[in-house]
């Protein structure tokens, strides 16, 4: 078939890639073979502008089962048990479509567990919209977080976390990014390598439709009228119970050891999973499209290859064990079928029937493409507009604790979490809201202790200063583990930033991965997965630099996990940890509209100490409520203990709106009886819980009833009327 | 698609009256805020269509599986021959 | 005593179910294709998202062929509880009065409520006393109870969420009901989460400590 001019770059390729795609090959691509080029040398699939940055980080680390390359990072917990987890973005999919892009972006993240060989156990959820006041982020927010409800508690997986934020800068490009956490016995993990040519490959799972195909139609060979354009969706459907159907099986040829190695469909469909398989395995591969199950009759061979349908996974499987393989599918109403075979070739051989269709060197689909360097240029000042101003620049503190509480990026989220089910499992035992990390017990999987997990970030601080912003949400995510009394195993994270061929782009990503790999060394956390989301932008701008951090831990005692919430009359209320709050950054800053382009430097040595002796004074000692101070600063944490504890608190300390409202990292409020809190080295007693307000002698006394309605009616308020 | 049996029937399900129906109220409340006026009595049901060889079956699967009597109604509003 | 608690493609909490049943008795899950009862005491259906929720809740569960059996064991006076989707199965399958509609506001709602026990005379409440009050997590979309005028006889609510605690609108704050007879009971909070202080409360181990407590064969 002879091309009509340029598809290419209709397809995202610029000449210069056409020309290298024509190199290797040796000869031009036929339209098959250039779509599937187009999707596996597209920033998302390929990462032409990160793989050099993403090099710097740190991935070994004393735990660590499988680093960054596989579907998911591996930690080992000990009891031969392994947990699995990965982060991954879902923002353009969510912009257009909210509730299936989420619930697709929850879909996808699951299969990239249980491709591993672990059991998804947990999710969590971090998304960022533009303010509440934009009907348009109303929507976007709501369609979210059902997506996510729909997907995580129809499957049967508990979303146990989460955070979101409403900023300006994400007006055009929202975020969601879905974490999950998966368990498994050690010796049940797989692999991705296709390997042992002759063996089969097998497709697991849904019918192949035309799902996410979207720009690539122009290659259709037949014109469409305007009724069958519809026919083309750009939209993935997610079908939770189709996958959970999946997982079930999945999980079951692999205790079965039927499988030689198992690999996920997401983006790019059958073209990237097939040739990161035949890459990591140093083999070929051939298929048959023909042989593919479809939803629609008359798909082309290149759509077929690129069709994004959800809930479909691909496996290699020895001759001698397909029957086996077959029938196992078939109990579980999973469809199974082989659609071709490993080879010798070092190719990706598509065929249609009989008919050689596309043939591509793996090589050039996976390992030799163009990589970018990035060319950072720092901005002279602060490139985003100032937000609104919402509050006075002079105030009571008890107006500005009010107005900080009922702002949306620190109020209760219920309005969120409960529509989400975070109990499924019976491992649940710190909810959301009730402690700073989801907190899941081992027990029932033959473990011992518990796994702390917490996703964060914080765009706006990042926007203030790439490389320090960075650095604390490392802190943050390790403070929120200490606060549990978890020690953390392994990181994972995804990285959304704008355009990174813009130089100040390239400047907030380059100095925001310096930033995360310097926490990690400091804090000996390994990067062990992650994902990255580029060119969210659009024409008002780009998005705050938001990088998120997924963290997993361990601890040994469930039983003495802390609550955010003051427990008893009488406890002692101290400051823990390393704290220096400054209002550069500060969510207070924001309502008094001002964005710096500053934070405080970080001693990241000092923090990573701070943070041991945090978590052995929580483990140590008998310490019933700890929480770390993030967002609104210390006045806010001690809001919200008074609030989820339903206990007020009497306390004085020495300081301005700095010391009330500041923020930064490393602080935490810990209370419990005199004796422990004194106990704890380097503890500033505060104060006492008790009586039915929050007094800070000297700036505020607000009843804790007061603080509730705001704190709880903020976001239900958005949407009411 | 058109199968390949007698004829094909359309079943459409509602809510009986007199329940509260909260997807009908939700419809009706956001219809005005895209700015359509004159909305009232919205009810949100679902549509069954299949093709079958008898169609005096049908009644008969609405009562049995398509449609729960104790809440919804069901009508059957169209058969044609499935070749139409 | 053995638990017998049924699986179908779709159900999210039958392992959750069958794990508090241990706590209290012999359990075994029960596969939907198959419609053997045999050894088992006391039938749990439990929560989830059975067959997708697709058509109707509980709607395509109701006719497997387990479930055919389980409606004989019933009619036979065998005790079966159904939880949350279980619920909905048993009231498409005509065991229980009334049916589960959508939520009032329309969406998922996980919280934890407290529901009181109206009547401690059935085979699930006979650890409780009249009036005790149960903390129980609820997690659901579609749990509104609804009976028609007079299809409920006021001995047939086995539990009301308490004042303030009605999480979807259901009808007179009805959480649980049982059959004429008894022996089935249905209700849309969670017992099965609510056996362990150390997830939250166990005061729903009450309901399985009951039904442990059934004289059998």
């Amino acid at each position: 078939m002879t091309l009509a001019a340029a598809p290419h770059r209709e397809l995202g390729l610029t000449d210069a890639e056409y020309d290298g795609i024509c190199e290797r090959l040796g000869r031009d691509p036929n339209a098959l073979e250039l779509a599937v080029f187009s999707l596996m040398w597209s920033e998302h699939c390929a990462y032409k502008h990160s793989k050099k940055l993403l090099r710097m980080l740190p991935t070994e680390g004393p735990h660590v089962v499988m680093g960054p390359g596989e579907n998911a990072g591996v930690v080992d917990v000990g009891d031969d048990l392994a947990v699995a987890f990965k982060v991954e973005s879902h923002n353009h999919p969510s912009a257009v479509e909210p509730f299936e892009g989420a619930a697709t972006g929850v879909g996808g993240i699951l299969r990239d567990i249980f491709a591993v060989g672990a059991r998804p156990i947990a999710v969590l959820d971090s998304l960022r919209f533009g303010e509440l006041d934009s009907a348009r982020s109303r929507y976007l927010f709501d369609g979210a977080v059902k997506g996510i409800g729909h997907y995580g508690n129809s499957i049967g997986v508990p979303t146990v976390g989460g955070e979101v934020y409403f900023e300006p800068a994400y007006e055009q490009n929202c975020l969601v990014n879905a974490m999950c956490v998966g368990i498994a016995r050690r010796e049940r993990l797989i692999r991705s390598a296709a390997a042992g040519v002759g063996n089969r490959l097998v497709l697991l799972g849904a019918r192949t439709g035309r799902d996410g195909i979207g720009g690539a139609s122009v290659l259709a060979s037949a014109e469409l009228s305007e009724d069958e354009a519809s026919k083309r969706p750009t939209v993935q459907i997610g079908d939770p119970f189709e996958e959970s159907k999946l997982v079930e099986c999945c999980l079951e040829l692999l205790d079965r050891e039927l499988l030689a190695s198992l690999q996920d469909l997401g983006a790019a469909g059958l073209s990237s999973s097939s040739s990161e398989m035949a890459s990591k395995g140093e083999v070929g591969l051939d298929i048959d499209v023909s042989r593919v199950p479809l939803r629609e009759a008359d798909m082309e061979p290149f759509e077929i290859m690129i069709s994004e349908s959800q809930e479909r996974m691909l496996c290699v499987v020895e001759p001698e064990r397909l029957d086996q393989v077959l029938a196992l599918c078939d109990r579980w109403e999973v469809r199974a079928t082989t659609i071709g075979e490993v080879t010798d070739t070092r190719h990706l051989r598509v065929f249609d029937g009989e008919e050689l269709v596309g043939d591509m060197p793996v090589d050039a689909l996976v390992d030799d493409v163009p990589l970018y360097d990035l060319e950072p240029e720092a901005p002279a000042g602060q490139i985003y507009p100032a937000p609104p101003a919402r509050v006075a620049e002079r105030c009571s503190a008890e107006d500005a604790l009010l107005a900080l509480l009922a702002s949306p990026n620190i109020a209760s989220k219920r309005f969120v979490f409960e529509q989400y089910d975070p109990i499924v499992g019976s491992r649940t035992i710190r909810r959301p809201q009730s402690a700073d990390a989801a907190v899941l017990v081992l027990e029932a999987d033959g473990g011992s202790g518990a796994l702390a997990i917490s996703i964060d970030g914080n765009g706006r601080r990042v926007a203030c200063d790439p490389y320090t912003g960075a650095a604390e949400a490392v802190l943050e995510c390790a403070r929120n583990l200490a606060c549990v009394g978890a020690e953390p195993l392994g990181l994972t994270n995804c990285l959304n930033f704008g355009n990174p061929e813009k130089p100040h782009i390239a400047w907030q990503l380059t100095r925001a991965v310096e930033g995360l790999r310097d926490a990690c060394l400091a804090l000996g956390v390994p990067v062990v997965g992650g994902n990255v989301s580029l060119y969210n932008e659009g024409g008002d701008g780009p998005i705050y630099p938001s990088p998120i951090v997924g963290m997993v831990g361990k601890l040994p005692d469930p039983e003495a996990v802390p609550r955010t919430g003051f427990a008893q009359e009488g406890h002692a209320i101290a400051l823990v940890g390393m704290f220096a709050p400054a209002l550069e950054g500060s969510e207070l800053e924001k309502l008094r509209g001002r964005l710096g382009d500053a934070l405080p430097p970080v001693d990241l040595p000092a923090h990573a100490d701070a943070l041991v002796r945090v978590r052995a004074a929580v483990r140590g000692v008998e310490l019933p409520t700890a929480h770390d101070i993030s967002e609104g600063g210390l006045a806010c944490a001690l809001a919200e203990c008074c609030i989820e504890g339903d206990l007020g608190a009497r306390v004085s300390l020495d300081g301005d709106e700095a010391a009330l409202f500041g923020e930064g990292p490393g602080g935490v409020i810990v209370a419990g009886p005199r004796a422990a809190v004194d106990s704890i080295e380097g503890a500033i007693v505060i104060g006492e819980v008790g009586g039915d307000a929050l007094e800070i002698e000297g700036a505020l006394s607000v009843p804790v009833s007061e603080l509730r309605t705001v704190y709880e009616d903020a976001i239900p308020a958005a949407f009411a009327g | 698609m058109v199968g390949a049996l007698g004829v094909r029937a359309r079943v459409l399900i509602r809510p009986k009256a007199g329940i509260l129906d909260p997807q009908g109220q939700a419809v009706e409340r956001a219809l005005p805020a895209l700015g359509f006026g004159g909305v009232a009595n919205v009810h949100v049901g679902r549509l069954i269509e299949l093709d079958v060889e008898d169609a005096s079956q049908v009644p008969q699967m609405c009562e049995r599986l398509l449609a729960n009597p104790l809440i919804e109604d069901y009508e059957v509003v169209e058969v044609q021959d499935a070749a139409a | 005593m053995k638990f017998g608690v049924v699986r179908f493609p779709g159900s999210c909490d039958e392992v959750d179910a069958l794990m508090a049943c241990r706590r209290f008795a012999d359990a075994d899950l029960l596969w939907h294709g198959d419609s053997d009862l045999a050894g088992i005491d006391a039938v749990v259906v439990p929560g989830g998202f059975s067959y997708g929720d697709y058509l109707r809740v509980g709607a395509i569960a109701r006719f497997s062929p387990l479930m055919e059996s389980v409606i004989e064991f019933a009619r036979d006076g065998g005790p079966v509880l159904g939880i949350c989707n279980g619920f909905q199965v048993l009231c498409e399958a005509s065991l229980l009065p009334g049916a589960l509609l959508p939520n009032d506001s329309l969406r998922f709602v996980c919280r934890q409520v407290e529901v009181a026990v109206e009547n401690p005379d059935t085979p699930f409440t006979r650890a409780c006393d009249q009036g005790d009050l149960l903390s129980i997590p609820v997690k659901h979309t579609t749990g509104r109870y609804y009976a028609p005028p007079g299809t409920l006889p006021e001995e047939q609510v086995v539990l009301r969420y308490a004042p303030g605690h009605n999480p979807n609108g259901s009808m007179n704050d009805v959480a649980g009901v049982c059959n004429e007879a008894g022996n089935v009971m249905g209700l849309m909070p969670h017992p099965e989460h609510a056996v362990d202080p150390l997830t939250g409360s166990a005061d729903g181990g009450r309901l399985f400590e009951s039904l442990a407590m059934v004289p059998v064969a």
